[in-house]
C-alpha cells in the first residue's frame, strides 16, 4: 500500500485544472526547487470571483496533489471566500497527508493567496478592475 | 501487467534455487548448529558449507567469513569492533562521505563515545583519491572505511590503492570495504584488495533478505557485536540462522559461477539504458561513465522531482527509485548526489534503474519508454522546467516562506 490516500494518487494521476493560463488576472507562485517544491496558480476574475484557475507544480507526489485539489476547491469561489481556504481544507479533502509531507499543503494554499493578493495589487495599481 | 523491476539495488528477488535449498532446513533438518546430535549435526554441515561457499565469491578461507544479519550488522561489527579492539590512542576512523549510512551513522555514534572521524571527499565523477587517503591515515587510525561500490551511483572506488596507501602509513590500523553492492557484479578478492574486513549482504545477490557476512582477516581482532553463547567464533553470538546462511550460500555459489556472463549482460543491458534516456533534452548521468557498477544506472532530468517520477513510473509497471529528497524521511536530497556537486534542485530529479540477473531486454525497453513519457508528463506541468527553457534563471523563486524541519 502506497503512503498516500487512494485520493492523492487519483489527483496526481490526473491533476484538474493543471497548465499555465494565458494573460492570467492574478499569479503566484511560490516554493523553491532547492527544497523540491514550486507551484503557481494562475487565476481569472470575473465579478468577484475566481472564474477560472490553473496551476503548474514541480514537486512531489502530494504537492501535485494539493495544488490540483486547491484550484478544485477554489474554482468559483469568491476571493474573499478563496482567502479562507488553507492548508486544512486541502489535506481533509484529500483524505489525509502523510505528516511529513504536510507542509505541501501550505504551499498549495500560499500559492493561492498569493495569486489573490496579485490580483488585488494588479487592480489597485491600475485602479479599475482589469477587463474581464 | 508485465512489470519491470528495476530496483534490485534496493534488493533482488531471491533465487528459486535458493529458495529451495533453504527450505529443507525449516521442517526437515530444523537443529541447532550447536547441538550434538544428528539434526545438530546436520545443520552445523549445512552452516560450514555455505561459509565456504561464500568465502569462494570474495577469496577468502571458510574460517574467516563470520555471518550476521545483513550489510548494516556487517558494517556496525566491523567499525565498532576495530574501534572497541583498537590500541589505546588508536581512536580515529577514516572513511568517505558518500558511505552507506550503515557506516557514516555508525561513525557518527561512535564519534559520540570519543573517536573521531574524518572524511574523504569525492571528486566530480564520484571517486576518493588514494593520495588523500594517505596524507590523512596515521598511527592514530584504527579503522579505514572506503566502499567498494556506491550504492546510488554505483561508481567503483579504488579500494586497493587506499589499501595500499594505508598500510605504508599506520601499520596498525585495519581496512574495511563494505562490497554489499559489488558482489555478485564486480570481481570481488579480498586478497587482491588488501583489506581485513569486508561487509557482504546477501539479499543483493539473489539470496534471502536478514542474513550476511563480514569477512574477517585471520589474525584480525575485533570486540563481538553481539555477547552470548560465543557464537561466529565469539563475534556474533545467537544461534545461526541457518536457511538464511544455507540461501546466502547458495545464492553465492550461483553468482561466483555466473559472474562473467551476469556482468557482460548486465553492463549491455545497463548501458541500453542510459544511452535511450541520456539523448532526453536537459538529461546527465550521475556518476562515473566507467569506473561503475554494470548494473547501475543513474540519471537526472532536470525540472522535475524524483518522488512524483517514480510513482508515475509504478503506475506504468517500472519500479525505480530516487535521490530526491522528498522521498526520504529527513526531506534532503541524497548526500552521495550532493557530494558530487550536484546542485540541490538538480538532485531532486534523480532516478535509479538497477538491473539484476534476471533482467530482460524487454524490461529495459518498457523503463526507457515509460521513463520518457513520465519525464514530459512531468515537465509539462513543471513551472521550473517553464523556466530552463524560457532560459530564465530557476533559483531565486519569489514567495517561499515554507520551511523543512
Amino acid at each position: 500500500m502506497s503512503m498516500y490516500s487512494d485520493k492523492v494518487m487519483e489527483h496526481f494521476r490526473n491533476p484538474k485544472n493543471m497548465g499555465v493560463m494565458d494573460s492570467p488576472d492574478g499569479v503566484g507562485e511560490v516554493g523553491n526547487p532547492v527544497c523540491g517544491d514550486v507551484m503557481a496558480v494562475y487565476i481569472k476574475v470575473k465579478d468577484g470571483r475566481i472564474s477560472d484557475i490553473k496551476f503548474q507544480t514541480f514537486g512531489c507526489v502530494a504537492a501535485v496533489a494539493t495544488s490540483s485539489m486547491i484550484t478544485e476547491l477554489a474554482k468559483g469561489k469568491t476571493l474573499e471566500e478563496a482567502a479562507k481556504l488553507d492548508n486544512k481544507s486541502v489535506s481533509t479533502e484529500l483524505g489525509g497527508l502523510p505528516p511529513i509531507k504536510e507542509h505541501c499543503s501550505n504551499l498549495a494554499a500560499e500559492a493561492l493567496h498569493a495569486a489573490v493578493k496579485d490580483y488585488l495589487a494588479k487592480r489597485a495599481q491600475t485602479g479599475t478592475r482589469p477587463a474581464h | 501487467m508485465a512489470y519491470a523491476y528495476l530496483d534490485n539495488s534496493a534488493t533482488t528477488m531471491t533465487d528459486p534455487e535458493a529458495v529451495k535449498a533453504m527450505l529443507p532446513y525449516f521442517t526437515e533438518s530444523y537443529g541447532n548448529p550447536s547441538s550434538l546430535h544428528s539434526f545438530g549435526t546436520e545443520a552445523r554441515e549445512a552452516v560450514e558449507k555455505a561459509r565456504a561457499q561464500v568465502a569462494r565469491l570474495v577469496g577468502a578461507k571458510p574460517g574467516e567469513i563470520v555471518f550476521t544479519s545483513g550489510g548494516t550488522e556487517s558494517d556496525n561489527l566491523a567499525l565498532r569492533g576495530a574501534a572497541g579492539a583498537g590500541k589505546p590512542g588508536a581512536n580515529r576512523i577514516v572513511t568517505s562521505n558518500v558511505e552507506h549510512p550503515a557506516v557514516l551513522e555508525t561513525c557518527k555514534s561512535l564519534e559520540a563515545r570519543g573517536a573521531r572521524t574524518d572524511y574523504l571527499r569525492i571528486d566530480r565523477d564520484g571517486f576518493v583519491s588514494p593520495v588523500d587517503a594517505a596524507r590523512i591515515v596515521s598511527e592514530r587510525t584504527a579503522i579505514v572505511s572506503v566502499m567498494l561500490a556506491n550504492n546510488e551511483i554505483g561508481t567503483i572506488q579504488p579500494v586497493q590503492e587506499v589499501a595500499v596507501e594505508c598500510r605504508a602509513r599506520a601499520r596498525n590500523a585495519l581496512v574495511h570495504t563494505d562490497a554489499v553492492q559489488a558482489a555478485g557484479k564486480i570481481p570481488v578478492d579480498v586478497e587482491r584488495l588488501g583489506v581485513d574486513l569486508l561487509s557482504l549482504a546477501s539479499h543483493k545477490f539473489h539470496g534471502p533478505k536478514g542474513v550476511g557476512a563480514l569477512f574477517v582477516r585471520e589474525g584480525v581482532r575485533l570486540s563481538p557485536a553481539m555477547t552470548g553463547g560465543g557464537h561466529e567464533k565469539g563475534l556474533r553470538s545467537g544461534t545461526e540462522n541457518v536457511p538464511g546462511i544455507v540461501g546466502m550460500g547458495k545464492a553465492a555459489e550461483i553468482a561466483r559461477e555466473n559472474l562473467g556472463e551476469d556482468a557482460a549482460r548486465m553492463t549491455r543491458l545497463r548501458d541500453r539504458l542510459i544511452d535511450g534516456l541520456l539523448p532526453v533534452e536537459e538529461t546527465f548521468l550521475n556518476g562515473s561513465r566507467e569506473k561503475r557498477l554494470p548494473n547501475n544506472a543513474n540519471l537526472r532530468f532536470l525540472g522535475i522531482e524524483g518522488e512524483s517520477l517514480v510513482l508515475l513510473l509504478d503506475g506504468e509497471g517500472v519500479a525505480a527509485s530516487t535521490g530526491s529528497a522528498c522521498s526520504s524521511k529527513k526531506l534532503q536530497a541524497s548526500h552521495v548526489l550532493l557530494a558530487l556537486g550536484i546542485p540541490e534542485w538538480q538532485a531532486h530529479g534523480s532516478l535509479r534503474l538497477t538491473l539484476s540477473r534476471f533482467t530482460t531486454d524487454e524490461e529495459v525497453s518498457r523503463a526507457v519508454d515509460a521513463t520518457k513519457g513520465a519525464v514530459s508528463r512531468l515537465r509539462a506541468m513543471s513551472p521550473v522546467w517553464k523556466k530552463i527553457k524560457a532560459g530564465e534563471p530557476v533559483i531565486g523563486v519569489k514567495g517561499g516562506g515554507h520551511e523543512h524541519v
